[in-house]
C-alpha cells in the first residue's frame, strides 16, 4: 500500500470540503480522480502528494511555470534538487548538454520540439500545459500526481500524452474532467461529490450510465 | 518570436557595460592612513552608544520629524492639485524641473535668500516633493478604471468628479505611497542638517567630525528606531496633532527683506555680461562655464553613478534573499530585515560621510553609499514581493529556489525599479559633491560660498537638465522592457 486515509478531515483553506475521508492507494494502480468542479479533487489530490512528496512528481492545476525563463529551464526545473545549487547556476548560464539532449526528447515526444529556447510567457495556454507535463516527467519518479494536466489540449492529443505519462509511472492518481479519459486509460476510478466518495471501483467494473448519471446535477 | 527575457538581458548586459567602461576613469583608491583603526573606534561607538546628551537628541529628532511632516503635509496637497492637472504639458514641464534639483541644491538657493531660516527647510522639501507626488500621483490616478466618471453627467466640476471617482478608488495607494515618502522627507529633512539646519544631520556631522562615535551612533540608532517605528505612531488620526506641534516646535522665520528677494532674483544670479547687455559676453561667459567647470562636473558625476549603479543592482540582488519569507529560516528573515532597514534608512549622505573618514576623499566612499542605500531599499522592495509569490507544492529549496524561481520571476519588477532609481542615484552622486568629490555638487556649493551665483545657477540648471536626461533614458528601456510603472519610485 501506497498511500491512505482513514476516516481522515479534508479542508480546503479553512472550509472544510471533505468531511471524512478513507481510501487506499495501492503501489501500482492508476488512478482517475473525477467529480464535479468544487467537489474537493483537488484538496484530496494534494493530501495525497504530500504523503509522499519526496518521490513523486507533481502537474498541478496553475502548471507553477516561471514565465520568463526558456522552456529548456522550466522542464529541467524538475530535477534541480538532483544537482547541487553551483551546478543548477551553471546550466542557467549555459544549458548542460546532457540534459539538453534528454529534455529536446522529452519536449519532442510532448510536440514541442523547436521551443525550447522559447520564454514561457511567449506560449499559447496547451503548449504550456505540455511544459508543466514535461517538467513533472523529468522528475522521473515512480509516482505521478496530476491535476487536470491535459485540461487545454485536444482530446486526441490529451490521450496520447496521458498515455505516455502514466506508462513512465508506476503508480498516478490524476484528477478528470474528462470522464471518457477516465474510462480510457486508467483502471480504478474514484468519484467524489458533497464531500464523499461516491464511487470507487476498477473500471472494469464500472457502468458507463454510472459516471453519466454521476455529473447530472 | 525571441524569449521575453531576451530585452531585459540586454538591457542588462548594457548597463554592465556601461558601468565596466566607466570603471577605468573612476578615481576609487583608498586614501586614508589607517581605516581600519578608524573603523574598529566606529564600531566600538556603535557596541557602545553615547546617550547622555539626551536634550540634544531629542530636539535634533523633533526638529527633523517637524520640517518632514509639515513639508510632506503641503507638498503631497500641492502635488494632488497638479497631479488632477497633469495632462497640461506646462504643469508636466514644471514638475519635472522642480524634482530635477535635490533638496540640498534648493536648500542652498532658498538660504541665500531666507538665510538659516525654518522656510528655506521646508520649502527645500516641498518644492522637489511636490514635483515627485504631482508625477506619482497622475501616474496612481491613470491606473484607476475610468468607468464610473462615465456615468457621471459632464456638467460635474472636475475636482468633485475626481473625488467621488478616482480618488476614491486610489485613496489607498495614494495613502501608502505618501507613507513612504514621509519616509524620504525625514531623511531629507536630516540630510538638509549638512548644510546647516537644526535637524540630525547637523549634529550627526558635528559628532562625526569630532571623532564622537558613540554620540553619532546614538542619533542614528535612534534615527533607525524612528523609521522602523513609523506604521506605529504615524496614525491618520494623530497627523493634524503632529502638524500643530511640528509648527510650534519649528523656531520663528525672520522676516525676509523682500528687497534682497528681488536683487538675487533679478540681479546675483546672472552673469555680469548679461546684466550690462552684452550679448556676446553673455554667451562667451557661459561657453566658458560650459568647457570648464560643467563638462568635467558632469563626466565626474556620470562615471560614479554608472559604477554605483551597478553595484547597486548585484548589491539588491544579493540582498533581498535574507529577507525573503520562501527562502530563509524565520530568525534570518529577521536578521535581513533589520539589515535592509539600516541600509535604506541611512541617507547616501550619512554612509558617503562615514566612509570618507575611512577611505578618504576619493569616488570609493560615494560609489558604496549609493549602492548600500539604493540596493537595500531595492532588495526591500524585493524581498516583499518575493513573500506574495504564489510557489508550487513542490518547489525547489534553498539555492535552487532562489535562481530558478524567485530571481526570475522578480527580474523585471528588479529593472524596472533599477532603472527608477537611475535619476536617483545621479541626483545624489551630484550632491555627494558637497562633502569634496568632484561631482556637480562640489562645484555647485563652491560657487555659494564664492557668492557666485550666477555660476551656481548655470550649474544647478546643468545639473537638472542631465537627471531630466537620464530619467527620459531610463524611461525609454522601461518601455523597450515593457515594464509597467511602479509606484514607489
Amino acid at each position: 500500500m501506497l498511500l491512505s486515509f482513514s476516516n481522515h478531515k479534508l479542508a480546503y483553506g479553512s472550509r472544510i470540503v471533505l468531511p471524512n475521508i478513507t481510501l487506499r492507494i495501492n503501489a501500482g494502480e492508476k488512478v482517475a480522480l473525477v467529480g464535479p468542479s468544487g467537489a474537493g479533487k483537488s484538496t484530496l489530490l494534494n493530501a495525497l502528494y504530500h504523503q509522499v512528496a519526496e518521490q513523486a512528481a507533481l502537474c498541478p492545476q496553475d502548471y507553477g511555470l516561471v514565465g520568463i525563463l526558456s522552456v529548456y529551464n522550466n522542464i529541467y526545473m524538475g530535477q534541480l534538487e538532483r544537482h547541487s545549487a553551483l551546478y543548477n547556476l551553471w546550466n542557467l548560464i549555459r544549458p548542460i548538454p546532457s540534459h539538453r539532449q534528454l529534455v529536446a526528447n522529452l519536449a519532442a515526444e510532448l510536440g514541442l520540439e523547436g521551443l525550447l529556447d522559447r520564454s514561457v510567457d511567449s506560449l499559447s495556454g496547451g503548449q504550456r500545459q505540455r511544459v508543466a507535463l514535461g517538467r513533472a516527467m523529468y522528475r522521473q519518479q515512480a509516482t505521478f500526481f496530476g491535476d487536470e494536466p491535459v485540461s487545454s489540449l485536444d482530446p486526441l492529443q490529451g490521450k496520447l500524452i496521458l498515455q505516455s505519462v502514466l506508462s513512465r509511472h508506476q503508480t498516478a492518481v490524476v484528477a478528470l474532467h474528462n470522464r471518457h479519459l477516465a474510462l480510457e486509460v486508467f483502471d480504478r476510478v474514484i468519484g467524489i461529490k458533497d464531500g464523499a466518495i461516491i464511487i470507487d471501483c476498477p473500471v472494469s467494473e464500472l457502468e458507463p450510465q454510472q459516471l453519466e448519471g454521476f455529473y447530472a446535477r | 518570436m525571441p524569449a521575453s527575457g531576451n530585452q531585459l538581458a540586454r538591457v542588462s548586459l548594457l548597463l554592465i557595460a556601461l558601468a565596466l567602461l566607466c570603471l577605468p576613469f573612476a578615481d576609487l583608491a583608498i586614501y586614508s592612513v589607517e581605516p581600519w583603526t578608524e573603523l574598529s573606534r566606529m564600531l566600538s561607538g556603535v557596541l557602545r552608544p553615547d546617550w547622555s546628551h539626551w536634550q540634544i537628541l531629542l530636539q535634533a529628532i523633533v526638529q527633523t520629524v517637524a520640517f518632514a511632516i509639515l513639508a510632506v503635509a503641503a507638498s503631497s496637497i500641492i502635488g494632488l492639485l497638479l497631479a488632477l492637472w497633469f495632462h497640461h504639458r506646462i504643469i508636466r514641464v514644471f514638475c519635472a524641473s522642480t524634482r530635477s534639483v535635490h533638496e540640498l541644491f534648493w536648500g542652498l538657493i532658498f538660504m541665500q535668500v531666507f538665510g538659516l531660516s525654518p522656510l528655506t527647510g521646508l520649502l527645500a522639501i516641498m518644492v522637489p516633493f511636490s514635483g515627485v507626488f504631482a508625477r506619482v500621483y497622475a501616474e496612481i490616478l491613470e491606473r484607476q478604471s475610468p468607468l464610473p466618471g462615465t456615468t457621471l453627467p459632464p456638467t460635474v466640476d472636475r475636482l468633485s468628479r475626481h473625488a467621488y471617482t478616482l480618488l476614491a478608488q486610489a485613496w489607498g495607494e495614494l495613502t501608502s505611497y505618501t507613507r513612504y515618502r514621509f519616509e524620504c522627507a525625514l531623511r531629507s529633512s536630516t540630510v538638509l542638517g549638512f548644510i546647516g539646519l537644526p535637524t540630525l544631520g547637523f549634529y550627526l556631522e558635528t559628532a562625526f567630525k569630532q571623532g564622537q562615535y558613540h554620540e553619532a551612533a546614538a542619533m542614528l540608532l535612534l534615527f533607525f528606531g524612528l523609521i522602523a517605528s513609523i506604521r506605529f505612531w504615524l496614525r491618520p488620526v494623530l497627523i493634524p496633532i503632529f502638524l500643530l506641534l511640528a509648527v510650534w516646535v519649528l523656531p520663528e522665520s525672520p522676516t525676509v527683506d523682500s528687497g534682497y528677494f528681488w536683487q538675487f532674483i533679478s540681479r546675483d544670479i546672472w552673469p555680469g555680461a548679461l546684466l550690462a547687455g552684452d550679448l556676446v559676453g553673455t554667451v562667451q561667459w557661459y561657453g566658458q562655464q560650459l568647457v570648464q567647470v560643467a563638462v568635467p562636473a558632469v563626466w565626474d558625476t556620470l562615471v560614479l553613478s554608472q559604477v554605483a549603479l551597478l553595484l547597486t543592482g548585484v548589491l539588491a540582488l544579493f540582498c533581498y534573499g535574507w529577507a525573503s519569507k520562501p527562502l530563509v529560516v524565520k530568525p534570518v528573515y529577521l536578521l535581513g530585515h533589520v539589515l535592509l532597514l539600516v541600509m535604506r534608512s541611512t541617507p547616501e549622505m550619512v554612509f558617503a560621510f562615514v566612509l570618507l573618514l575611512l577611505f578618504g576623499p576619493s569616488g570609493l566612499p560615494a560609489v558604496i553609499a549609493l549602492a548600500l542605500h539604493n540596493g537595500g531599499l531595492i532588495a526591500y522592495l524585493l524581498a516583499a514581493k518575493s513573500d506574495q509569490l504564489q510557489l508550487r507544492e513542490d518547489a525547489p529549496k534553498g539555492l535552487n529556489l532562489y535562481l530558478y524561481e524567485l530571481c526570475p520571476r522578480l527580474y523585471s519588477g528588479f529593472m524596472a525599479l533599477l532603472l527608477y532609481r537611475w535619476e536617483v542615484i545621479i541626483r545624489e552622486s551630484a550632491i555627494l559633491g558637497i562633502l569634496g568629490l568632484t561631482t556637480l555638487g562640489f562645484y555647485i556649493d563652491s560657487a555659494f560660498e564664492d557668492i557666485r551665483y550666477d555660476r551656481a545657477l548655470f550649474l544647478i540648471v546643468i545639473a537638472a537638465l542631465l537627471n531630466i536626461g537620464v530619467d527620459s533614458f531610463a524611461r525609454r528601456l522601461r518601455r523597450y522592457c515593457q515594464l509597467q510603472s511602479v509606484a514607489v519610485s
